[in-house]
Order: C-alpha cells, then sequence, then structure tokens
C-alpha cells in the first residue's frame, strides 16, 4: 500500500541523511522524496512516499519521530477530499513529422505546457496527481520519451489542517 | 582557575571552553587516548585539575569503560579520542552503548573545518559512520556553537531512552577563542521523551493483570535505567505474579525468591520460558522484544494479551503486536499502578494465582544437567564457586560474550540492579575487561570480577596495563576452555561437529600476569578453585586466575534458534562433543 508521509524537519546539514539513513537501514522503500525549506528557513519539510503495510507505516512514522531533528510527523490522509498531493514533471519527447501534432494534441489535454521546443523534440511540463502523471506517461512513452525528470510528490492537507510548528 | 573566578565575558579558546562545558555538566572523570588533532585539549587538561583523564591502550576500551562506569553510576560516561583511526577504533564501544541504552558522550577530533572532505591526514566521517549506530550526533563547525552542542548531547544521552551522542571536533574550532557562556536552556522541539504513562492504559493494564489467570511479569533492561526495581518488585509481590528478566534486566527482581522465574530467552529457565509461553497475560517493562527472548515469534505468547511499557514508541508492537501499549517511563507507570491497586478498588483471585504459581513450581523440577561428572572441573563449578566467594560482598561482575556469560547469568544469583555488567544486544566480546575497569573506577570500592573466556579476554587484553597504571584491582577469571565455545556449541549441535577456526589458543596467562607485574594465578583441579578465589580477592591488585576447565561443556537449557520458547533443550543427549 502507498503513502505519504510529511516530515518536518530541522534544516540542519545531515538531517536528510539521517531520514534516508533510517530507511535503508531498516529495509524501508523511498518510492519518492522531495525536500525544501519552508517558510521559517530554519526548518525544512519533506514529502516521502513509500510502500508498506499499516504495521511497517507505523514503525517508519515512529522511527522518523525517534530522530532528534524532527520536529513533527504525519501521516497524510490518502482521501483527496482531506488532501491534495500533486507531481511536477518535465518529458523530452521525440517529436517528428506527425507525431508533433500528436503531442500538441496530448498536451491540450492534460493541459501540460510545452517548455522548450527544437526540431527533433518537445519538452512537456506537467503537473498533476499520481493517477494523471501516470496516464500522460503512458500517452507519451509510445512516442519516445528521451529524457524524463520527476519532482516527487510534494502534498498538503484541505482546509484547516497545519503540519507546522505550532503543537 | 575555579568555576567562579570565570569572568563570564572572558575568552577562552575552544579547547578551554570544552573543559569548563565538562565542568558545568559534572564530569570529573573521562577515559580516553590523545592523538593530532584532539592535540589542544589534552594540552588544556594538562593544567587542569578538576578532571581525572584515565589513558587506555585502545580507544574501543576507553568507550567500554566509559559504558561500564556508566552502568553503575547511572551517569553518561565520557570519552576523548582523536580523529580518523581513534574516532573509528571507539566505534564498536559507540554500537554497543547504543544497543544496550547506556549514556555516553563521546568527544571525536577532526580535522580542520577546512579540510573537511579533502581526504587529509588521519580524516574519517564519524558523524556518517556513526549515524546508525548512535543516538544522535554533531559535527561542531563553530566554536560559538560548543556549549550548546555539548549541553544538548548530555540532556540527550541520559534522558528517554538513553544512549550515545557523537560530537565530532574539528582542530580550527578548538583553536578558535570565544567569550564562553553556558546555556541555561535546552531548544530541541524535535526531541520530547514521554515519561508520564497514560493513566487509562494504566487502569487497564491493572485490571488484565488482575483478572488473569496466568500471568507473567518480563522486566527488562529499561527498569534498571528509569530506577524502577523496587516498583516491580512490589507489584510483583502485591499481585503475586511471577517474575522473569531479560539477561539486561538481570539483578531487578532477586533471584531465588518464590516468585523469580530467572531469565528467560534461549538460554534462559525452562520455567521462565514454560510460564511466558502459557501464560494468558504478559506484562513486559523496559525490554524490546529481541530474538534472543522471544524465540519463534509466530509462536511467542500466542494466546497471551501483551501489554507493553516502554519510553521508546518505536520499541512498541515493533517485534511483538501489543494489546495494551504504554509509553513511559517505567518508573512512573509503576508507580501510578501501584497507587490505582492500593485503592482498593482492585482484586484478584487468590485461589487462581497459588494454582499458576504451583504450575511453576513444578516446572522448576526440570534442571538443566551438566555434562561432566564430578569431579572434573566444569565451567558451571567455577561460577558458582566465583558466587559463593563473592555473594556476601556486594560485589560487580561484568562479564564477557559467550558461554561463560550465559553461565554468569544462569548460575550467579543476582540480587541488585548495576550488578551485572555484560554486553546483551550487540554481543561484543572484549567488552567486559575495559567495562569492568569503568566499573571498578565507579565504585572504587567494591570487589569487582570479570568472568571472561579464553577467547574473550584476548579481545582487549592490553588494558592489562591500564589497570596496573591506575592501580585497578579488577579480578579477572579467565573460564579457559581452548575453544571459542558458543560457536563451538553452535558446530556441534547444528554444523556436524566441524569445529571451524573455534580452538583457540592463549598465552600463558600467568606469565603474562608476571610481565604486567601482576599476580596470575592457574587452577587445573576442582579442589583449588575456592583456595585461588580467596587469594585473588585478598590480593590488593589486579588479578588473573586461568581456569583450565573441561573444554566441551554446552550451555543448558538451550532454545535453538528461531525454535519456539517452550521447545527448551536440557542436556546434551549425545554426550560430551567428542
Amino acid at each position: 500500500m502507498r503513502h505519504t508521509i510529511s516530515v518536518l524537519v530541522k534544516n540542519e546539514p545531515g538531517i536528510l541523511s539521517c531520514v534516508c539513513d533510517l530507511f535503508s537501514t531498516r529495509g524501508y522503500n523511498i518510492e519518492s522524496l522531495s525536500v525544501a525549506a519552508t517558510i521559517d528557513p530554519s526548518f525544512s519539510r519533506i514529502t516521502i512516499v513509500t510502500v508498506g503495510d499499516e504495521f511497517v507505516i507505523e514503525q517508519i512514522c515512529k522511527q522518523l519521530n525517534r530522530l532528534i531533528n524532527t520536529i513533527k510527523v504525519v501521516e497524510l490522509p490518502k482521501s483527496a477530499e482531506k488532501c491534495i498531493e500533486k507531481e511536477l514533471i518535465f518529458c523530452k519527447v521525440t517529436a517528428k513529422d506527425n507525431a508533433r501534432n500528436e503531442i500538441l494534441r496530448i498536451a491540450e489535454i492534460f493541459d501540460a505546457k510545452i517548455i522548450d521546443v527544437s526540431t527533433e523534440t518537445y519538452t512537456l511540463e506537467f503537473c498533476g496527481d499520481s493517477r494523471q502523471v501516470a496516464t500522460i506517461l503512458a500517452l507519451l512513452k509510445p512516442l519516445g520519451v528521451k529524457e524524463l525528470v520527476r519532482s516527487g510528490v510534494v502534498a498538503i492537507t484541505r482546509e484547516n489542517q497545519f503540519i507546522n510548528l505550532n503543537k | 582557575m575555579t568555576a567562579e573566578q570565570i569572568n563570564k565575558t572572558e575568552k577562552m579558546t575552544g579547547a578551554r571552553i570544552f573543559l569548563e562545558c565538562l565542568r558545568k555538566e559534572g564530569v570529573d572523570k573521562i577515559f580516553g587516548y590523545p592523538g593530532g588533532s584532539i592535540l589542544h585539549i589534552y594540552d588544556e587538561l594538562y593544567k587542569c585539575d578538576f578532571i581525572k583523564h584515565y589513558l587506555v591502550r585502545h580507544e574501543q576500551a576507553a568507550v567500554h569503560a566509559a559504558e561500564g562506569y556508566a552502568r553503575i553510576t547511572g551517569k553518561p560516561g565520557v570519552v576523548l579520542v582523536t580523529s580518523g583511526p581513534g574516532a573509528c577504533n571507539a566505534i564498536t564501544g559507540i554500537a554497543n552503548a547504543y544497543y544496550d541504552s547506556y549514556p555516553l558522550v563521546v568527544f571525536t577530533g577532526q580535522v580542520d573545518s577546512r579540510l573537511i572532505g579533502n581526504d587529509a591526514f588521519q580524516e574519517s566521517d564519524i558523524v556518517g559512520i556513526t549515524r546508525t549506530c548512535c543516538k544522535h550526533n554533531y559535527l561542531v563547525k563553530n566554536v560559538s556553537d560548543l556549549p550548546r552542542v555539548i549541553k544538548e548531547s548530555f540532556h540527550i544521552a541520559r534522558t528517554g531512552k538513553p544512549g550515545p551522542v557523537v560530537v565530532s571536533l574539528p582542530k580550527d574550532v578548538l583553536t578558535s577563542v570565544r567569550e564562553f557562556k553556558y546555556p541555561d536552556k535546552i531548544d530541541l522541539p524535535g526531541y520530547n521523551p514521554t515519561y508520564e504513562g497514560h493513566p487509562i492504559q494504566c487502569r487497564r493494564a491493572l485490571k488484565a493483570l488482575c483478572d488473569a489467570k496466568r500471568p507473567v511479569i518480563i522486566s527488562g533492561g529499561g527498569v534498571i535505567h528509569s530506577d524502577a526495581w523496587q516498583e516491580i518488585r512490589e507489584l510483583a509481590r502485591k499481585l503475586n505474579i511471577p517474575v522473569a528478566t531479560t539477561l539486561m534486566g538481570i539483578g531487578t527482581f532477586p533471584q531465588g525468591e518464590d516468585l523469580s522465574l530467572g531469565m528467560l530467552g534461549m538460554h534462559g529457565t525452562y520455567w521462565a520460558n514454560h510460564a511466558v509461553s502459557n501464560c494468558d497475560v504478559l506484562f513486559a517493562v523496559g525490554t524490546r522484544f529481541n530474538d534472543r527472548i522471544t524465540g519463534c515469534l509466530k509462536r511467542f505468547c500466542k494466546d497471551a494479551k501483551v501489554i507493553h511499557v516502554d519510553i521508546d514508541p518505536c520499541s512498541i508492537s515493533k517485534n511483538v503486536p501489543v494489546d495494551t501499549p504504554i509509553v513511559g517511563d517505567a518508573k512512573k507507570v509503576l508507580n501510578l499502578m501501584l497507587n490505582e491497586y492500593n485503592t482498593g478498588k482492585y482484586s484478584y483471585d487468590m485461589d487462581e494465582r497459588r494454582a499458576w504459581i504451583s504450575q511453576v513450581n513444578e516446572w522448576k523440577h526440570n534442571k538443566a544437567m551438566k555434562a561432566v561428572k564430578d569431579g572434573i572441573m566444569s565451567p558451571q563449578d567455577v561460577i558458582e564457586a566465583i558466587y559463593n566467594k563473592t555473594k556476601d560482598k556486594d560485589a560487580i561482575i561484568a562479564t564477557e560474550v559467550g558461554q561463560h556469560q550465559m553461565w554468569t547469568a544462569q548460575l550467579y544469583k543476582f540480587s541488585k540492579p548495576r550488578q551485572l555488567v555484560t554486553s546483551g544486544g550487540l554481543g561484543t566480546m572484549g567488552f567486559g575487561f575495559p567495562a569492568a575497569i569503568g566499573a571498578q573506577i565507579a565504585a572504587p570500592d567494591k570487589l569487582v570480577f570479570n568472568i571472561a573466556g579464553d577467547g574473550s579476554i584476548q579481545m582487549n587484553i592490553q588494558e592489562l596495563m591500564t589497570c596496573v597504571d591506575y592501580k585497578i584491582p579488577v579480578k579477572i577469571a579467565v573460564i579457559n576452555n581452548g575453544y571459542l565455545g558458543m560457536v563451538r556449541q553452535w558446530q556441534e549441535k547444528m554444523f556436524n561437529k566441524h569445529y571451524s577456526q573455534t580452538p583457540i589458543t592463549s598465552p600463558d596467562y600467568v606469565k603474562l600476569a608476571e610481565a604486567y607485574g601482576i599476580l596470575g594465578i592457574r587452577v587445573t583441579k576442582e579442589e583449588e578453585i575456592n583456595s585461588a578465589l580467596d587469594k585473588a580477592i585478598a590480593y590488593n591488585g589486579p588479578v588473573i586466575i586461568d581456569f583450565v576447565v573441561e573444554p566441551f561443556e554446552m550451555v543448558y537449557p538451550w532454545v535453538l534458534a528461531g525454535k519456539p520458547l517452550d521447545e527448551v533443550l536440557l542436556s546434551n543427549e549425545t554426550g560430551l562433543g567428542e
């Protein structure tokens, strides 16, 4: 089962290593990871997508909490009504002859932007949830994906729920 | 210079600030070994009158000695070593303290911060290397951070689930000059250990224990850390519940008392393992359910309701699914339960409890059997004799790791916590002797024995000179069977008696003792054991006694790895190994 975990940490050197070491020493998987400073630059927010049963996820959250420099660990709700999850992708696709029109059509359907063009390629920028990302990639793949860069999932809870310093 | 004489605004070097911080933490003894990048601190130590430094012969021993000191005093042990090889040599000691949750603060030198990452001479990324074997670590990049880092290190080491903290000190931080001010407060928003157990959970646990027909308590090392041994004894006696201890929990309940089951697990007693396997409510305090105590996890307590008290939420439901989790400090949780019980609102069925205890007593007839005939000196004879000679002397017993360790755990009737000093989680051979040195430094007036195997003692035997230098009168009893006995035991049972690399030779320990200028005694006959022990105890200084014992004796009871706890072997049905 796929889970998204949000971790608020002190923005200090080595903290990302601590988090990654924890996953590797205990044999957990990281499917995606994104990290950057919060509005207060002395703290960072890490979003981790991982796979495991309830038991494993509980252990992961407890172990993350145990690190001295983690302030808060929250397993985000899976329901889209409670939480928004998105990922940014850049995808460089072979674009020759008829494919050039096909790519533009796909971009239009998904509301993706063409951010770079050449005689041989189009580079698409797309932002969406994991299902949308999987769909657009499935459509682009047969056309020849030359390069793909994904930001990893970022996620935020809806409405009046916060994950910040205030307890 | 006294603390009062230091003007708050006085400028000093990082090295001096380091010592002033230790003074603020009340540190008066450190264990260490000098080297290039830590020289500035050693230069300050040369002028320092409030810290005694113990020079060991290997950095690993410095860390074990500091842990031995921490085990006796309950205070963090402090270590000072240099960068690169010094720091790397310390790692086994750090990992050992981490697995057994004893507080240490380990300071390691580091190359100049401008050289870090350049593969400089004696550089190692000790922060990276120790990340998964310490509670927390720091690389100090600026001298202005030094007092805060030291204060936080001691706080983290001794609070919550105790453990080692590593601080890496680059050379330029030690030479930089700054005003010294020790912080009053600690600001660690991500570190708030839970001490108070949830009252509803505590009441639920108490109710379950009262309603139980066949309850058992497991008392682990956490009971020692939280100093909760009196509470666990009181609870067990009030509710008439038998108590098994883990290896780390030995001493929390007096062995020999009616409710005592002794140690459980792989080499635990038949009755402890059967009681735990057949209980209907298990009350486990301060243990992380290591595989050495659970045996086959699927069959462990499969019909029992499990109540688990631990200060570390990670330990709960990690290995054994828990019905009633209580995160908190053992002493506080047990006190809450005792207060609740004393209200008189709870009662239990005394007849049922009597029936359960008599069942347990029935199991107590199933004792492990020795393989050798009377008259031949067995390792067990030696350890029993050590017990008989030291039981009235409030002695501290350190062990190494292996057969002798298990026999000590089984046969020495420990009655107090902090009496047995042994490496549990990591199982570090070579731990016992330096740990015994640290224990003796912590308790100079006590009799300290190190019960060792002939394999283990050779792992840190260089520390004999440390004993001589500081007149540390540790008595070493080498149970010399010419084998790495525990490994040989596994080879005998599971590897077709292929004794691959387990026969091990020893130097002449009596001559070795002579070379170090200490007392050496060799014992080859059973009837010589007592007089040798008398001589060793009476001798004012370190002693090595070489007990040349029957080589093929095996540790029983024995639950083979991966087997359920109630499949206890009591003797070697096939006789001696050869």
